[in-house]
């Protein structure tokens, strides 16, 4: 029993780990603010969510598994809202979401 | 052993946020990245308790994450209105535009 939650929990935090890896990948090269957005979503939601799984399962029942599940509960209503928060201070700003027309324009500009 | 492998990949990850603070050519970048490292910082910082056998630490990651929510609103906020004390009201929002 020790061990099969042992390798569960060890999965959890394998997946974990991939999807914040790939959540910072994407916040390093996708092309402006509301594409990193995306990147910095995956890390907040699937990421911190198996992450905080595997840790759970490791600490059986007790206060712990609780107080962690209340750091899950909190990362789901603040990771909107923060998100939110940050579109829209960028959209007042007058940022323009990035396209691909925009995209061919600055290359040919860098390029000339 | 296995806690070791995930905290490297989050040190890893935190980094590349930390690289995007630094390059970001817009503030908002520059926000993101602190809210996404201080996410991982957060997590961080439970793996830590169990690393070390001290469970206990999740009471510091759970104020963290408390921390970190209310200082990227207090951040935003700030660079929008150039003060913590204007209310940001829909009213005001349209005068400013």
């Amino acid at each position: 029993m020790e061990v099969l939650l042992d390798i569960l929990s060890g999965i959890l935090l394998a997946a974990g780990s991939f999807f914040i890896l790939v959540g910072a990948i994407g916040l390093i090269r996708l092309p402006d603010v509301f594409a990193r957005m995306h990147g910095a979503g995956v890390t907040d939601t699937l990421g911190a969510a198996l992450f905080i799984g595997g840790l759970m399962l490791q600490s059986g029942l007790s206060l712990i598994t609780v107080k962690l599940l209340l750091i899950l509960v909190f990362f789901f209503f603040a990771s909107p809202t923060s998100s939110y928060a940050l579109a829209n201070a960028a959209l007042s700003q007058g940022l323009k979401p990035w396209s691909r027309d925009e995209k061919a324009k600055d290359e040919k500009e860098g390029a000339s | 052993m296995m806690f070791a492998a995930a905290t490297a990949a989050l040190c890893v990850a935190m980094l590349l946020a930390l690289v995007r603070a630094l390059l970001g050519p817009t503030l908002f970048d520059r926000v993101l990245a602190v809210n996404s490292f201080g996410t991982k910082t957060v997590l961080m910082i439970a793996m830590l308790g169990f690393l070390t056998d001290r469970p206990d630490f999740t009471d510091i990651a759970l104020l963290y994450a408390l921390i970190n929510f209310v200082g990227t609103l207090a951040v935003l906020k700030f660079f929008r209105y150039g003060s913590f004390a204007r209310p940001g009201g829909r009213a005001q929002q349209g005068e400013g535009e």
